[in-house]
Protein backbone atom coordinates (compact mmCIF):
# COMPACT_ATOMS: atom_id res chain seq x y z
CA UNK A 1 0.00 0.00 0.00
CA UNK A 2 2.92 2.33 0.62
CA UNK A 3 3.87 2.40 -3.05
CA UNK A 4 0.40 3.65 -3.81
CA UNK A 5 1.29 7.06 -2.45
CA UNK A 6 3.26 7.55 -5.65
CA UNK A 7 -0.01 7.23 -7.60
CA UNK A 8 -1.68 9.75 -5.31
CA UNK A 9 1.16 12.20 -5.81
CA UNK A 10 1.14 11.62 -9.58
CA UNK A 11 -2.59 12.29 -9.80
CA UNK A 12 -2.45 15.53 -7.87
CA UNK A 13 0.71 16.69 -9.61
CA UNK A 14 -0.66 15.99 -13.09
CA UNK A 15 -3.88 17.80 -12.24
CA UNK A 16 -1.96 20.94 -11.43
CA UNK A 17 0.42 20.55 -14.34
CA UNK A 18 -2.58 20.48 -16.68
CA UNK A 19 -4.19 23.52 -15.08
CA UNK A 20 -0.98 25.53 -14.90
CA UNK A 21 -0.09 24.72 -18.50
CA UNK A 22 -3.46 26.01 -19.65
CA UNK A 23 -3.16 29.15 -17.54
CA UNK A 24 0.34 29.72 -18.89
CA UNK A 25 -0.92 29.66 -22.46
CA UNK A 26 -3.58 32.22 -21.55
CA UNK A 27 -1.08 34.50 -19.85
CA UNK A 28 1.49 34.29 -22.64
CA UNK A 29 -1.08 34.96 -25.36
CA UNK A 30 -2.43 37.84 -23.32
CA UNK A 31 0.93 39.56 -22.95
CA UNK A 32 1.71 38.95 -26.61
CA UNK A 33 -1.57 40.56 -27.63
CA UNK A 34 -1.04 43.45 -25.23
CA UNK A 35 2.30 44.18 -26.88
CA UNK A 36 0.68 43.99 -30.28
CA UNK A 37 -2.15 46.34 -29.50
CA UNK A 38 0.20 48.81 -27.80
CA UNK A 39 2.40 48.89 -30.89
CA UNK A 40 -0.65 49.27 -33.11
CA UNK A 41 -1.89 52.19 -31.05
CA UNK A 42 1.53 53.82 -31.13
CA UNK A 43 1.72 53.60 -34.89
CA UNK A 44 -1.63 55.28 -35.36
CA UNK B 1 -14.73 45.10 -11.42
CA UNK B 2 -11.02 45.32 -11.98
CA UNK B 3 -10.24 44.86 -8.31
CA UNK B 4 -12.60 41.95 -7.95
CA UNK B 5 -10.31 39.71 -9.95
CA UNK B 6 -7.27 39.77 -7.66
CA UNK B 7 -9.48 39.53 -4.57
CA UNK B 8 -11.18 36.45 -5.97
CA UNK B 9 -7.76 35.13 -6.90
CA UNK B 10 -6.55 35.31 -3.33
CA UNK B 11 -9.75 33.78 -1.97
CA UNK B 12 -9.59 30.96 -4.49
CA UNK B 13 -5.95 30.25 -3.77
CA UNK B 14 -6.72 30.06 -0.06
CA UNK B 15 -9.66 27.74 -0.71
CA UNK B 16 -7.56 25.51 -2.90
CA UNK B 17 -4.82 25.22 -0.30
CA UNK B 18 -7.34 24.45 2.42
CA UNK B 19 -9.11 21.92 0.22
CA UNK B 20 -5.79 20.27 -0.60
CA UNK B 21 -4.92 20.03 3.07
CA UNK B 22 -8.29 18.50 3.85
CA UNK B 23 -7.96 16.04 1.00
CA UNK B 24 -4.51 14.87 1.95
CA UNK B 25 -4.62 15.09 5.73
CA UNK B 26 -8.02 16.16 7.03
CA UNK B 27 -10.05 13.41 5.40
CA UNK B 28 -10.07 9.99 7.00
CA UNK B 29 -8.13 7.22 5.28
CA UNK B 30 -10.28 4.82 3.37
CA UNK B 31 -10.24 1.27 4.64
CA UNK B 32 -9.82 -0.84 1.53
CA UNK B 33 -7.99 1.45 -0.85
CA UNK B 34 -5.76 3.40 1.51
CA UNK B 35 -4.33 6.77 0.57
CA UNK B 36 -4.89 6.31 -3.14
CA UNK B 37 -8.57 6.86 -2.55
CA UNK B 38 -7.77 10.55 -1.93
CA UNK B 39 -7.53 10.98 -5.69
CA UNK B 40 -11.31 10.90 -5.42
CA UNK B 41 -11.24 14.45 -3.99
CA UNK B 42 -9.73 15.76 -7.21
CA UNK B 43 -11.31 13.32 -9.66
CA UNK B 44 -14.98 13.83 -8.80
CA UNK B 45 -15.04 17.63 -8.36
CA UNK B 46 -13.26 18.00 -11.69
CA UNK B 47 -15.98 15.90 -13.31
CA UNK B 48 -18.76 17.94 -11.72
CA UNK B 49 -17.08 21.20 -12.71
CA UNK B 50 -16.70 20.02 -16.29
CA UNK B 51 -20.39 19.10 -16.47
CA UNK B 52 -21.41 22.49 -15.12
CA UNK B 53 -19.18 24.21 -17.67
CA UNK B 54 -20.64 22.18 -20.52
CA UNK B 55 -24.09 23.10 -19.30
CA UNK B 56 -23.06 26.75 -19.40
CA UNK B 57 -21.85 26.18 -22.94
CA UNK B 58 -25.26 24.78 -23.83
CA UNK B 59 -27.04 27.77 -22.32
CA UNK B 60 -24.74 30.31 -23.95
CA UNK B 61 -25.12 28.60 -27.33
CA UNK B 62 -28.90 28.79 -27.11
CA UNK B 63 -28.70 32.45 -26.11
CA UNK B 64 -26.49 33.05 -29.12
CA UNK B 65 -28.85 31.26 -31.50
CA UNK B 66 -31.78 33.28 -30.23
CA UNK B 67 -30.24 36.69 -29.57
CA UNK B 68 -27.00 36.67 -31.59
CA UNK B 69 -25.07 38.41 -28.85
CA UNK B 70 -21.29 38.22 -29.29
CA UNK B 71 -20.79 37.94 -25.55
CA UNK B 72 -22.82 34.74 -25.54
CA UNK B 73 -20.58 33.27 -28.20
CA UNK B 74 -17.52 34.19 -26.15
CA UNK B 75 -18.98 32.54 -23.06
CA UNK B 76 -19.70 29.43 -25.10
CA UNK B 77 -16.11 29.24 -26.36
CA UNK B 78 -14.61 29.85 -22.95
CA UNK B 79 -16.80 27.36 -21.09
CA UNK B 80 -16.12 24.67 -23.68
CA UNK B 81 -12.35 25.15 -23.51
CA UNK B 82 -12.14 25.21 -19.73
CA UNK B 83 -14.59 22.31 -19.59
CA UNK B 84 -12.28 20.27 -21.80
CA UNK B 85 -9.36 21.07 -19.50
CA UNK B 86 -11.28 19.80 -16.48
CA UNK B 87 -12.45 16.79 -18.44
CA UNK B 88 -8.85 16.00 -19.26
CA UNK B 89 -8.05 16.06 -15.56
CA UNK B 90 -10.84 13.54 -14.94
CA UNK B 91 -9.54 11.26 -17.68
CA UNK B 92 -5.99 11.46 -16.33
CA UNK B 93 -6.77 10.99 -12.63
CA UNK B 94 -9.22 8.17 -13.33
CA UNK B 95 -6.72 5.67 -14.73
CA UNK B 96 -4.11 6.70 -12.17
CA UNK B 97 -6.64 5.75 -9.51
CA UNK B 98 -7.82 2.61 -11.24
CA UNK B 99 -4.37 1.14 -11.73
CA UNK B 100 -3.33 0.54 -8.11
CA UNK B 101 -6.83 -0.33 -6.98
CA UNK B 102 -7.99 -2.72 -9.69
CA UNK B 103 -4.77 -3.41 -11.57
CA UNK B 104 -6.16 -2.04 -14.83
CA UNK B 105 -5.62 1.33 -16.47
CA UNK B 106 -9.12 1.71 -17.80
CA UNK B 107 -12.56 0.58 -16.75
CA UNK B 108 -15.74 1.19 -18.69
CA UNK B 109 -17.13 2.74 -15.55
CA UNK B 110 -20.06 5.12 -15.98
CA UNK B 111 -18.23 8.25 -15.01
CA UNK B 112 -15.06 7.55 -16.96
CA UNK B 113 -16.82 6.39 -20.09
CA UNK B 114 -19.33 9.21 -20.21
CA UNK B 115 -16.55 11.70 -19.48
CA UNK B 116 -14.60 10.26 -22.39
CA UNK B 117 -17.53 10.71 -24.75
CA UNK B 118 -18.15 14.24 -23.49
CA UNK B 119 -14.48 15.04 -23.93
CA UNK B 120 -14.66 13.79 -27.51
CA UNK B 121 -17.79 15.80 -28.27
CA UNK B 122 -16.40 19.05 -26.91
CA UNK B 123 -12.97 18.58 -28.45
CA UNK B 124 -14.73 18.17 -31.79
CA UNK B 125 -16.59 21.39 -30.95
CA UNK B 126 -13.26 23.16 -30.43
CA UNK B 127 -11.98 21.78 -33.73
CA UNK B 128 -15.05 23.11 -35.52
CA UNK B 129 -14.45 26.52 -33.98
CA UNK B 130 -10.86 26.51 -35.13
CA UNK B 131 -11.43 25.19 -38.65
CA UNK B 132 -14.59 26.96 -39.71
CA UNK B 133 -14.48 30.23 -41.58
CA UNK B 134 -14.67 33.06 -39.09
CA UNK B 135 -17.94 34.59 -40.21
CA UNK B 136 -19.98 31.51 -39.57
CA UNK B 137 -18.10 30.06 -36.59
CA UNK B 138 -20.42 31.30 -33.82
CA UNK B 139 -23.56 30.01 -35.48
CA UNK B 140 -22.15 26.64 -36.48
CA UNK B 141 -20.54 26.14 -33.10
CA UNK B 142 -23.79 27.00 -31.34
CA UNK B 143 -25.68 24.46 -33.47
CA UNK B 144 -23.10 21.78 -32.71
CA UNK B 145 -23.23 22.64 -29.00
CA UNK B 146 -26.99 22.10 -28.97
CA UNK B 147 -26.63 18.73 -30.66
CA UNK B 148 -23.82 17.76 -28.33
CA UNK B 149 -25.77 18.71 -25.24
CA UNK B 150 -28.82 16.77 -26.44
CA UNK B 151 -26.57 13.78 -26.91
CA UNK B 152 -25.63 13.72 -23.22
CA UNK B 153 -28.73 11.92 -21.87
CA UNK B 154 -28.29 9.31 -24.60
CA UNK B 155 -24.68 8.86 -23.57
CA UNK B 156 -25.72 8.27 -19.98
CA UNK B 157 -28.56 5.88 -20.73
CA UNK B 158 -26.65 3.81 -23.22
CA UNK B 159 -23.61 3.43 -20.99
CA UNK B 160 -25.77 2.73 -17.94
CA UNK B 161 -27.58 -0.09 -19.69
CA UNK B 162 -24.39 -1.43 -21.20
CA UNK B 163 -22.85 -1.57 -17.77
CA UNK B 164 -25.77 -3.43 -16.26
CA UNK B 165 -25.25 -6.03 -18.96
CA UNK B 166 -21.46 -6.05 -18.65
CA UNK B 167 -20.67 -5.18 -15.04
CA UNK B 168 -17.41 -3.39 -14.42
CA UNK B 169 -15.60 -2.14 -11.33
CA UNK B 170 -17.30 0.98 -10.07
CA UNK B 171 -15.04 3.86 -9.20
CA UNK B 172 -15.77 6.14 -6.34
CA UNK B 173 -17.88 3.68 -4.43
CA UNK B 174 -21.49 2.93 -5.19
CA UNK B 175 -22.88 3.03 -1.70
CA UNK B 176 -23.26 5.81 0.83
CA UNK B 177 -20.33 8.01 1.63
CA UNK B 178 -18.83 8.85 5.01
CA UNK B 179 -20.07 12.37 5.93
CA UNK B 180 -16.54 13.56 6.68
CA UNK B 181 -15.48 12.47 3.19
CA UNK B 182 -18.50 14.16 1.69
CA UNK B 183 -17.51 17.35 3.49
CA UNK B 184 -14.00 17.26 2.01
CA UNK B 185 -15.43 16.43 -1.40
CA UNK B 186 -17.72 19.45 -1.32
CA UNK B 187 -14.93 21.74 -0.16
CA UNK B 188 -12.80 20.64 -3.07
CA UNK B 189 -15.71 21.15 -5.40
CA UNK B 190 -16.21 24.68 -4.11
CA UNK B 191 -12.52 25.46 -4.46
CA UNK B 192 -12.33 24.08 -8.00
CA UNK B 193 -15.53 25.87 -9.00
CA UNK B 194 -14.05 29.20 -7.91
CA UNK B 195 -10.86 28.29 -9.75
CA UNK B 196 -12.81 27.39 -12.88
CA UNK B 197 -14.66 30.70 -12.69
CA UNK B 198 -11.39 32.61 -12.52
CA UNK B 199 -9.88 30.66 -15.39
CA UNK B 200 -13.00 31.30 -17.48
CA UNK B 201 -12.85 34.99 -16.64
CA UNK B 202 -9.19 35.17 -17.70
CA UNK B 203 -9.90 33.31 -20.92
CA UNK B 204 -12.86 35.60 -21.59
CA UNK B 205 -10.66 38.66 -21.20
CA UNK B 206 -8.13 37.11 -23.52
CA UNK B 207 -10.82 36.53 -26.13
CA UNK B 208 -12.03 40.11 -25.88
CA UNK B 209 -8.49 41.35 -26.31
CA UNK B 210 -8.00 39.04 -29.29
CA UNK B 211 -11.02 40.49 -31.01
CA UNK B 212 -9.85 44.03 -30.26
CA UNK B 213 -6.51 43.24 -31.87
CA UNK B 214 -8.19 41.64 -34.87
CA UNK B 215 -10.36 44.71 -35.32
CA UNK B 216 -7.35 46.99 -35.00
CA UNK B 217 -5.56 45.03 -37.69
CA UNK B 218 -8.57 45.14 -39.96
CA UNK B 219 -8.92 48.87 -39.43
CA UNK B 220 -5.26 49.39 -40.14
CA UNK B 221 -5.34 47.53 -43.42
CA UNK B 222 -8.41 49.48 -44.43
CA UNK B 223 -6.80 52.80 -43.73
CA UNK B 224 -3.40 52.00 -45.24
CA UNK B 225 -2.78 54.10 -48.36
CA UNK B 226 -3.26 52.07 -51.48
CA UNK B 227 -0.16 50.55 -52.98
CA UNK B 228 1.80 50.48 -49.73
CA UNK B 229 2.61 47.19 -48.08
CA UNK B 230 2.87 47.23 -44.28
CA UNK C 1 -48.84 18.10 -53.01
CA UNK C 2 -47.76 20.95 -50.74
CA UNK C 3 -44.87 23.12 -51.83
CA UNK C 4 -42.24 21.88 -49.35
CA UNK C 5 -42.98 18.25 -50.07
CA UNK C 6 -42.91 19.00 -53.77
CA UNK C 7 -39.51 20.63 -53.50
CA UNK C 8 -38.24 17.70 -51.49
CA UNK C 9 -39.43 15.27 -54.09
CA UNK C 10 -37.96 17.24 -56.98
CA UNK C 11 -34.59 17.64 -55.27
CA UNK C 12 -34.47 13.99 -54.33
CA UNK C 13 -35.33 12.81 -57.83
CA UNK C 14 -32.77 15.14 -59.30
CA UNK C 15 -30.07 13.74 -57.01
CA UNK C 16 -30.99 10.17 -57.77
CA UNK C 17 -31.07 10.86 -61.46
CA UNK C 18 -27.70 12.57 -61.41
CA UNK C 19 -26.23 9.74 -59.40
CA UNK C 20 -27.61 7.19 -61.80
CA UNK C 21 -26.26 9.03 -64.81
CA UNK C 22 -22.80 9.80 -63.50
CA UNK C 23 -22.21 6.41 -61.88
CA UNK C 24 -18.58 7.40 -61.22
CA UNK C 25 -19.05 8.21 -57.59
CA UNK C 26 -21.42 5.30 -57.09
CA UNK C 27 -19.18 2.73 -58.69
CA UNK C 28 -16.12 3.75 -56.75
CA UNK C 29 -18.13 3.71 -53.55
CA UNK C 30 -19.53 0.27 -54.23
CA UNK C 31 -16.04 -1.00 -54.83
CA UNK C 32 -14.84 0.71 -51.67
CA UNK C 33 -17.54 -1.04 -49.66
CA UNK C 34 -16.43 -4.37 -51.05
CA UNK C 35 -12.85 -3.58 -50.15
CA UNK C 36 -13.83 -2.71 -46.59
CA UNK C 37 -15.54 -6.07 -46.14
CA UNK C 38 -12.54 -7.93 -47.50
CA UNK C 39 -10.05 -6.01 -45.36
CA UNK C 40 -12.12 -6.72 -42.28
CA UNK C 41 -12.29 -10.39 -43.18
CA UNK C 42 -8.53 -10.54 -43.49
CA UNK C 43 -8.08 -8.72 -40.20
CA UNK C 44 -10.64 -10.58 -38.10
CA UNK C 45 -10.94 -14.24 -38.88
CA UNK C 46 -13.18 -15.85 -36.28
CA UNK C 47 -14.76 -19.26 -36.15
CA UNK C 48 -18.49 -19.55 -36.74
CA UNK C 49 -19.15 -19.56 -33.01
CA UNK C 50 -17.27 -16.35 -32.28
CA UNK C 51 -18.44 -14.61 -35.38
CA UNK C 52 -21.88 -14.01 -33.93
CA UNK C 53 -20.30 -12.17 -31.02
CA UNK C 54 -18.26 -9.69 -33.00
CA UNK C 55 -20.15 -9.52 -36.30
CA UNK C 56 -22.43 -6.78 -35.04
CA UNK C 57 -19.51 -4.50 -34.32
CA UNK C 58 -17.65 -5.37 -37.50
CA UNK C 59 -20.58 -4.82 -39.78
CA UNK C 60 -21.49 -1.47 -38.28
CA UNK C 61 -17.93 -0.17 -38.37
CA UNK C 62 -17.78 -1.19 -42.02
CA UNK C 63 -21.11 0.55 -42.66
CA UNK C 64 -19.81 3.60 -40.85
CA UNK C 65 -16.76 3.85 -43.11
CA UNK C 66 -18.89 3.47 -46.22
CA UNK C 67 -21.38 6.04 -44.95
CA UNK C 68 -18.67 8.62 -44.25
CA UNK C 69 -17.21 8.24 -47.72
CA UNK C 70 -20.69 8.58 -49.23
CA UNK C 71 -21.61 11.55 -47.07
CA UNK C 72 -18.41 13.41 -47.82
CA UNK C 73 -19.45 13.90 -51.39
CA UNK C 74 -23.06 14.61 -50.64
CA UNK C 75 -22.73 18.33 -51.04
CA UNK C 76 -19.84 18.30 -53.47
CA UNK C 77 -22.03 18.73 -56.50
CA UNK C 78 -23.86 21.63 -54.90
CA UNK C 79 -20.65 23.39 -54.04
CA UNK C 80 -19.26 22.97 -57.52
CA UNK C 81 -22.24 24.57 -59.12
CA UNK C 82 -23.02 27.16 -56.45
CA UNK C 83 -26.42 25.63 -56.02
CA UNK C 84 -26.46 26.44 -52.33
CA UNK C 85 -26.41 30.18 -52.94
CA UNK C 86 -29.42 29.73 -55.17
CA UNK C 87 -31.18 27.82 -52.41
CA UNK C 88 -30.43 30.54 -49.89
CA UNK C 89 -31.96 33.17 -52.09
CA UNK C 90 -34.98 31.18 -53.18
CA UNK C 91 -38.12 31.16 -51.06
CA UNK C 92 -37.98 27.38 -50.84
CA UNK C 93 -37.87 26.26 -47.22
CA UNK C 94 -34.42 25.00 -46.29
CA UNK C 95 -35.91 21.92 -44.69
CA UNK C 96 -37.07 20.60 -48.02
CA UNK C 97 -33.50 20.61 -49.23
CA UNK C 98 -32.34 18.93 -46.04
CA UNK C 99 -34.98 16.19 -46.16
CA UNK C 100 -34.20 15.53 -49.79
CA UNK C 101 -30.51 15.22 -49.02
CA UNK C 102 -31.06 12.95 -46.05
CA UNK C 103 -33.44 10.64 -47.91
CA UNK C 104 -31.12 10.54 -50.90
CA UNK C 105 -28.14 9.69 -48.71
CA UNK C 106 -30.20 7.14 -46.83
CA UNK C 107 -31.14 5.37 -50.04
CA UNK C 108 -27.57 5.44 -51.26
CA UNK C 109 -26.03 4.17 -48.02
CA UNK C 110 -28.72 1.49 -47.78
CA UNK C 111 -27.76 0.25 -51.22
CA UNK C 112 -24.14 0.02 -50.08
CA UNK C 113 -25.20 -1.85 -46.96
CA UNK C 114 -27.40 -4.20 -48.95
CA UNK C 115 -24.38 -5.09 -51.03
CA UNK C 116 -22.02 -5.51 -48.09
CA UNK C 117 -24.30 -7.66 -45.98
CA UNK C 118 -24.37 -10.82 -48.12
CA UNK C 119 -20.58 -10.65 -48.30
CA UNK C 120 -20.30 -10.47 -44.54
CA UNK C 121 -22.74 -13.34 -44.15
CA UNK C 122 -20.72 -15.42 -46.55
CA UNK C 123 -17.25 -14.57 -45.24
CA UNK C 124 -18.21 -15.04 -41.61
CA UNK C 125 -20.69 -17.89 -42.11
CA UNK C 126 -23.24 -15.91 -40.17
CA UNK C 127 -26.52 -17.35 -39.10
CA UNK C 128 -28.87 -15.34 -36.98
CA UNK C 129 -30.51 -17.00 -34.03
CA UNK C 130 -33.01 -14.20 -33.60
CA UNK C 131 -35.55 -13.13 -36.23
CA UNK C 132 -33.92 -11.57 -39.25
CA UNK C 133 -36.61 -8.92 -39.75
CA UNK C 134 -35.52 -7.35 -36.47
CA UNK C 135 -32.04 -6.98 -37.92
CA UNK C 136 -33.57 -5.08 -40.78
CA UNK C 137 -35.32 -2.71 -38.37
CA UNK C 138 -32.03 -2.06 -36.57
CA UNK C 139 -30.33 -1.47 -39.91
CA UNK C 140 -32.92 1.10 -40.91
CA UNK C 141 -32.87 2.91 -37.57
CA UNK C 142 -29.11 2.86 -37.32
CA UNK C 143 -28.51 3.99 -40.86
CA UNK C 144 -30.99 6.81 -40.43
CA UNK C 145 -29.18 7.98 -37.29
CA UNK C 146 -25.85 8.09 -39.11
CA UNK C 147 -27.24 9.67 -42.24
CA UNK C 148 -29.32 12.40 -40.61
CA UNK C 149 -26.43 13.60 -38.46
CA UNK C 150 -23.94 13.01 -41.23
CA UNK C 151 -25.84 15.11 -43.75
CA UNK C 152 -26.19 17.88 -41.18
CA UNK C 153 -22.49 17.87 -40.30
CA UNK C 154 -21.54 17.66 -43.95
CA UNK C 155 -23.52 20.87 -44.50
CA UNK C 156 -21.74 22.41 -41.51
CA UNK C 157 -18.33 21.44 -42.84
CA UNK C 158 -18.92 22.96 -46.26
CA UNK C 159 -16.78 26.01 -45.75
CA UNK C 160 -14.42 24.69 -43.13
CA UNK C 161 -10.79 23.92 -43.75
CA UNK C 162 -10.03 20.22 -44.05
CA UNK C 163 -13.65 19.64 -44.92
CA UNK C 164 -13.34 15.93 -45.45
CA UNK C 165 -11.82 15.14 -42.08
CA UNK C 166 -14.24 17.53 -40.35
CA UNK C 167 -17.23 15.33 -41.14
CA UNK C 168 -16.11 12.16 -39.31
CA UNK C 169 -14.52 14.30 -36.61
CA UNK C 170 -17.90 15.84 -35.83
CA UNK C 171 -20.03 12.79 -36.59
CA UNK C 172 -18.29 10.08 -34.58
CA UNK C 173 -18.45 11.51 -31.05
CA UNK C 174 -22.10 12.48 -31.24
CA UNK C 175 -23.00 9.19 -32.85
CA UNK C 176 -21.35 7.09 -30.14
CA UNK C 177 -24.52 6.31 -28.16
CA UNK C 178 -26.31 5.40 -31.37
CA UNK C 179 -23.38 3.26 -32.53
CA UNK C 180 -23.34 1.45 -29.20
CA UNK C 181 -27.06 0.84 -29.55
CA UNK C 182 -26.82 -0.40 -33.15
CA UNK C 183 -23.99 -2.77 -32.37
CA UNK C 184 -25.52 -4.09 -29.17
CA UNK C 185 -28.92 -4.55 -30.79
CA UNK C 186 -27.43 -6.40 -33.74
CA UNK C 187 -25.32 -8.63 -31.52
CA UNK C 188 -28.28 -9.35 -29.26
CA UNK C 189 -30.54 -10.31 -32.14
CA UNK C 190 -27.86 -12.44 -33.78
CA UNK C 191 -27.54 -14.33 -30.52
CA UNK C 192 -31.25 -14.67 -29.97
CA UNK C 193 -31.44 -12.26 -27.06
CA UNK C 194 -33.81 -9.35 -26.53
CA UNK C 195 -32.86 -5.97 -27.94
CA UNK C 196 -35.83 -3.92 -26.86
CA UNK C 197 -33.87 -1.36 -24.82
CA UNK C 198 -31.42 -0.68 -27.63
CA UNK C 199 -34.14 -0.40 -30.24
CA UNK C 200 -36.08 2.03 -28.05
CA UNK C 201 -32.93 4.06 -27.59
CA UNK C 202 -32.35 4.13 -31.33
CA UNK C 203 -35.90 5.20 -32.08
CA UNK C 204 -35.70 7.99 -29.51
CA UNK C 205 -32.29 9.06 -30.79
CA UNK C 206 -33.58 9.18 -34.35
CA UNK C 207 -36.63 11.20 -33.38
CA UNK C 208 -34.70 13.70 -31.28
CA UNK C 209 -31.87 14.27 -33.70
CA UNK C 210 -34.02 14.38 -36.82
CA UNK C 211 -36.19 17.04 -35.18
CA UNK C 212 -33.28 19.14 -33.99
CA UNK C 213 -31.41 18.90 -37.28
CA UNK C 214 -34.54 20.01 -39.09
CA UNK C 215 -34.93 22.92 -36.71
CA UNK C 216 -31.32 24.04 -37.02
CA UNK C 217 -30.64 23.39 -40.70
CA UNK C 218 -31.88 26.71 -41.97
CA UNK C 219 -29.71 28.52 -39.41
CA UNK C 220 -26.68 26.53 -40.48
CA UNK C 221 -27.35 27.05 -44.16
CA UNK C 222 -27.56 30.80 -43.68
CA UNK C 223 -24.65 31.11 -41.26
CA UNK C 224 -22.39 33.92 -42.27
Amino acid sequence: MKGNNAYLFAAYALTWIIHITYLATIVSRYSQLKREIDSLRKNK
Amino acid sequence: MKRLFPILGVVTAALLVYALYMALIGAPTEQTMGNVQRIFYYHVPSAWTAFVLFFVNFGASIVYLVKRKVAADRVALVSAEVGVVFCTVVLVTGPIWARPVWGIWWTWDMRLTSTLVLWLIYVSYLFLRRFSSSGETPTLAAALAVLGALCVPFVYFSIWFFRTQHPQPVMGGGGSIDPRMLHVLLINWLAFSCFAFLVCWSRYRLEKLQREVDQAHALESLMAPRGSVR
Amino acid sequence: MSAPAGITRVTLLKDLRLEWRSKDASNSMLFFSLLVVVVFSFSFDPSAEESRQIAGGLIWVAFLFAAVVALNQTWAREIRNQVLDAYRVSPAPANSLFVAKVVGNFIFVSVLEALMTPLFIAFYRLRSIGPAWQLLVVAVLGTWALVVNGTFFAAMSLRTRSREIMLPLLLFPISLPAILAMVQATTAILNGEGARFWMTLLVTYDLVFTTVCLLLFETVLNAE
